[in-house]
């Protein structure tokens, strides 16, 4: 070893040593790792690519309102469930110190796991299906409704409106798509419904394949049903199979009340135009009178001029949101005192319906409200609760035949 | 009985596959946790591959709904977990026994009526496609919204209720997979064995000296169903959680199917080389699409289906046969069927 | 349940069942001659669908009309699939087929979704929400019309088999393939031809099956399954078996929807498969297989 080397060696270590504890304190101010995971190819990745829209508009809100810098790390769970898995252990191994995603209650579950095993903060983004808020989890948090909570709103809000309109159906036929998130439905409906008091009677309840094509056999049961109103759950998918059905089986009912995704996307009232008006969907949503749903609203009008906001951008706006909200408050990326940040958060300056974000003991936000919204000439109109509404219920329903 | 066992295989291929042994052993100290996850998912393509590999290529039923018995496996299990607290060692009984049984179901319903080949084929495509739709609406399973296995933050190993690290699941899965490989080996050079190349070889002929074809067939079947369940048992305390959507689709049958076609069907090793071939098929896809920078879903499956093609199309008899070759060990222990006489 | 309830769904069922037995009947020339495989078949349909979907966004052109134009498309892919790709496969084990055209189905569905997005995509004709009102029965026109074009490409397909001397060849080269070799034909070329065929004849129906269903880039499994349901349901070399047994599931799939739960009613079609296979596995109008 000669001593130039011996020099340079020393020098060279010094020099990392330095670069080291220089790291560690930039570490603070450095962005915080984000995986965020969705299904951006397979079944669902319409829905995937709409919730990434979500993410683009993001960073410029962020900045606005003084929050940490977040570093995305997209993935793609494939709208599977053992990639999911895997493409969650991998960002994790890739730096992710925080996980964000993945809107289907199958996937979030396994990628919850992961979280949880390797005591990594997971934000679900959307996700209903209470299970996943009952492990007893302490790194799982979720700031979405479950299917509980949707169908209690849900009701609650019906009668609001039936109390605005002045009428209400006197039977309903129920329908719902026989997946994860339309059986949590059916499952729950029977505990709320005793307790809502609602006007109506459930006649008959239709379950119908989410990969069915052709729903015709279906509308005609319900149609036969003789009830007034239909109520629904489904996918994008089969609502614009269902409207087209109703037109061709000439049946218009007194409302389409659906509590689920499909009747108030984009492509629906896009492709179907002026049959699309009319059906009133009770979902999580934002409170178009908060001043940071104004701001979601314009940053997405710029971005993407046609397209609504709704609620996979609402929601995955959200858990960015919390995420570099709980990272300014912790100030550090260790995942433990990220997770506590995370639980002790309250953010009232926020887009969803409530008095904001905060996490319950098993990491569920409670107190989130849902919307209901309606169909109105290619737009989206809130016309329940009051406190969040910006236009009054259209009834009933415009009868098919008359519409150009 | 390790003579005996290991009585016919090349000296070359024994230091070989001690390596392999080794080398798999030590894994989980060098790799992250990605990577044992990887690992876990090859081994357990590796291990079901192998027990489809019985029933396609000993016995020479092509069936396209293995699902199905992993599903039921799985499903068998977890829900004597969920719902009645018993643990998977116990469980696993039931889901061999249940899987066995619909399995000795399909193949007395086909071979008994005669349907071979393609319908043969479609058949198990039906049962594993009523399962799906069945199991979807079955509510004590769960039905379509899933069965939920309980899990906890893993502090540390329970090997008696299979909760833990993914290390846990790894040796786990790997002593399947030896242990399926050492069965299968065994069998091969058993009676059963014998019986199933000379039926695979010419039915007539084997019906001629007296065996049993039924009798052959049926229990290729049971054994590989079995075997097969068990894989489904570690898939739901693995995953901890089941949807009839997603574990008894065809495109699971069609995923499980494609190791031992493209290793090599009826050779013992074959399964296994088509696992660790197609997973890191996958992954390097996948790391050559993220390297250039496209992303555009569907262009990894693309690539891989022109992979699967060139095998399909340049290697028919699957990539172990010339690897074998290549690797100086002559002919393969399960390598027979060729017809070329003495060893 | 009012009594008209169930002619609907029948009717409707029937309609459907007639495409769907289109979609067999390709299947089963293919099968029956070429002896392959083609576990592609609902993937072909996929991109006819596509090409349908396609002309009418660009051009406003109606899948009907467009009916020969695609066929043709499918027609050429068949045979140069055939001619290029399947021919060696022709005697090689089933797996290897099976291997072989999902090797192809994994590229045709992943470039679609590559080509044209995940989304569904469908044709909005201007009788897409049309419908006929006969007395009690109120029959979807988009059924009607592609109930109608599937009897008449069925029809003209049977014509040909049976009057021209090319269809003679081809049933000569499934009935007996040495004698067909002796007697001098051309048994390649024959066979590219009949794939071609059969390709066309699910182009066809993916022009009208547009019509009734949205396209997206994993349609294709679930027809293919279909389809091979159909023919061993309706039985092998039989014609008049592949459009008997679509209808027959068709409608089976209606009524069964509406009778019991809709979200089973597949379990229906596999119950009848099974039961086919096991107790008349040459189909309902097949030959007896030796």
């Amino acid at each position: 070893m000669t001593r130039r080397r011996f020099v340079g060696l020393s020098a060279g270590l010094a020099g990392s040593l330095a670069a080291q504890s220089f790291a560690i304190a930039k570490a603070q101010g450095a962005p915080l790792k984000v995986g965020v995971l969705l299904p951006r190819s397979g079944v669902q990745a319409g829905i995937g690519q709409d919730c990434q829209r979500g993410v683009d508009i993001a960073p410029g809100i962020l900045k606005d309102l003084g929050l940490p810098e977040l570093a995305i790390m997209n993935a793609d769970t494939e709208t599977n469930v053992e990639v999911a898995r895997a493409r969650a252990e991998r960002l994790i191994g890739e730096g992710a110190q925080l996980i964000v995603g993945a809107f289907d209650s199958g996937q979030s579950t396994a990628i919850a796991q992961v979280a949880e095993q390797k005591g990594i903060p997971y934000v679900i983004n959307i996700a209903a299906a209470p299970p996943i808020t009952e492990q007893g989890y302490k790194f799982v948090f979720r700031n979405f409704p479950t299917a509980s909570m949707i169908l209690a709103d849900a009701f609650a809000n019906q009668k609001e409106i039936f109390a605005a309109v002045g009428s209400a159906p006197k039977s309903v036929v129920f329908m719902h798509v026989n997946d994860t998130y339309g059986t949590s439905m059916q499952k729950g409906i029977d505990a709320v419904l005793s307790k809502a008091d609602m006007p109506y009677k459930i006649l008959d309840t239709i379950a119908y394949d989410p990969a069915a094509r052709d729903l015709s056999v279906e509308v005609a049961k319900a149609k036969a049903t003789g009830a007034e109103a239909l109520l629904l759950v489904s996918r994008l998918n089969d609502a614009m199979l269902l409207t087209r059905e109703l037109v061709k089986q000439r049946w218009t009912p007194m409302a389409v009340l659906s509590m689920g995704p499909g009747w108030y996307e984009d492509q629906y009232l896009k492709t179907l135009g002026k049959l699309a008006d009319g059906p009133i969907s009770f979902v999580p949503w934002y409170d178009p009178n908060k001043p940071l749903s104004k701001a979601l609203e314009a940053a997405l009008m710029k971005a993407h001029r046609d397209v609504n906001l709704n609620t996979n951008h609402i929601y995955t706006f959200e858990a960015l949101l919390i995420a570099a909200d709980a990272y300014k408050r912790a100030g550090s990326t260790d995942p433990k005192a990220l997770a506590d940040a995370i639980r002790a958060t309250d953010i009232a300056n926020n887009v969803s319906i409530g008095p904001g974000i905060r996490f319950d003991a098993k990491g569920q936000n409670a107190t989130l409200k849902n919307a209901a919204i309606q169909n109105r000439g290619g737009k989206l109109v809130t016309v329940a609760p009051k406190s969040a509404a910006n236009a009054k219920p259209e009834w009933p329903l415009g009868p098919y035949e008359k519409r150009g | 009985m390790i003579p005996l066992l290991t009585d016919g295989v090349p000296r070359r291929g024994l230091k070989l596959l001690v390596a392999l042994a080794l080398a798999l052993l030590a894994a989980p100290l060098a790799a992250n946790d990605y990577l044992i996850t990887v690992l876990i998912l090859v081994l357990y393509f590796a291990y079901v591959g192998q027990a489809w590999n019985i029933m396609m290529g000993f016995a020479g039923q092509l069936s396209l709904g293995h699902a199905l018995y992993v599903g039921l496996g799985a499903y068998a299990a977890a829900a004597l977990y969920v719902h009645f607290g018993v643990g998977p060692w116990l469980g696993l009984w039931v889901a061999m026994a249940s899987s066995a049984a619909v399995g000795a179901t399909i193949g007395f319903l086909a071979f008994r009526f005669g349907v071979g080949g393609v319908y043969f084929a479609i058949l198990t495509i039906a049962f594993a496609e009523f399962a799906r739709i069945g199991f979807d609406h079955w509510g004590w399973l769960g039905g379509s919204a899933g069965l939920f296995l309980p899990v906890a933050n893993y502090a540390h190993n329970d090997i008696l209720t299979l909760r833990g690290s993914p290390t846990m699941f790894y040796y786990v899965m790997l002593t399947m997979t030896a242990a399926a490989f050492v069965f299968c080996h065994a069998l091969l050079r058993s009676r059963i064995g014998y019986y199933w190349l000379a039926i695979r070889e010419s039915p007539d002929a084997a019906q001629a000296l007296g065996i049993d074809i039924f009798r052959a067939k049926m229990v290729a079947v049971i054994i590989s169903a079995a075997m097969t369940s068990l894989g489904g048992v570690l898939f739901a305390f693995y995953y901890n959680n089941l949807f009839p959507e997603q574990i008894f689709h065809i495109s699971r049958s069609i995923e499980l199917i494609l190791g031992p076609i493209i290793g090599g069907i009826g050779t013992l090793v074959g399964p296994i080389v088509g696992a660790f071939l197609l997973t890191t098929l996958a992954e390097t896809l996948s790391e050559i699409m993220r390297w250039v920078g496209i992303d555009l879903p569907g262009i990894k499956q693309v690539f891989y289906g022109f992979c699967l093609l060139g095998v399909v199309m340049f290697l028919p008899d699957g990539v172990w046969p010339p690897l074998g070759r290549w690797l100086g060990l002559g002919r393969e222990e399960g390598d027979r069927g060729r017809g070329e006489g003495e060893r | 349940m009012p009594a008209e309830i169930y002619l609907n769904v029948a009717v409707s069922g029937l309609l459907t069942g007639l495409v769907y037995g289109l979609m067999a009947l390709g299947l089963s020339v293919i099968f029956g001659v070429v002896r392959v495989v083609n576990f592609a078949h609902g993937e072909m349909m996929t991109i006819a669908m596509y090409l349908a979907v396609a002309l009418f966004s660009a051009y406003k052109l109606d899948p009907l009309a467009m009916l020969v134009p695609i066929a043709a498309v499918l027609f050429a892919l068949g045979y140069v699939l055939q001619r290029g790709l399947i021919n060696p496969f022709i005697n090689r084990p089933e797996h290897s087929q099976f291997m072989l055209l999902v090797a192809v189905a994994l590229i045709m569905v992943n470039a679609l979704l590559i080509a044209f997005g995940p989304d569904a995509r469908g044709v909005q004709t201007s009788y897409a929400f049309a419908s006929f009102a006969l007395g009690p029965l109120i029959v979807d026109a988009n059924k009607a019309y592609a109930g109608l074009a599937a009897v008449t490409v069925a029809a003209g397909l049977v014509a040909f088999f049976r009057y021209t001397l090319i269809g003679k060849a081809i049933r000569a080269c499934a009935d007996n393939y040495a004698g067909a070799l002796v007697v001098g034909l051309d048994v390649k070329r024959l066979y590219a031809l009949t794939f071609a065929i059969g390709s066309a004849c699910v182009g066809a129906c993916g022009s009208m099956m547009v019509l009734l269903v949205d396209v997206t880039p994993p349609l294709g499994p679930t027809y293919t399954l279909l389809a091979f349901v159909i023919v061993i349901t309706g039985g092998l070399g039989s014609m008049a078996g592949a459009l008997l047994g679509g209808v027959l599931i068709g409608m089976t799939e209606a009524l069964g929807g509406l009778l019991f739960t809709p979200s089973a009613k597949s379990m229906f079609t596999f119950a009848i498969l099974v039961v086919v296979l096991l107790f008349r596995p040459q189909g309902l109008l097949g030959k007896r297989l030796t």
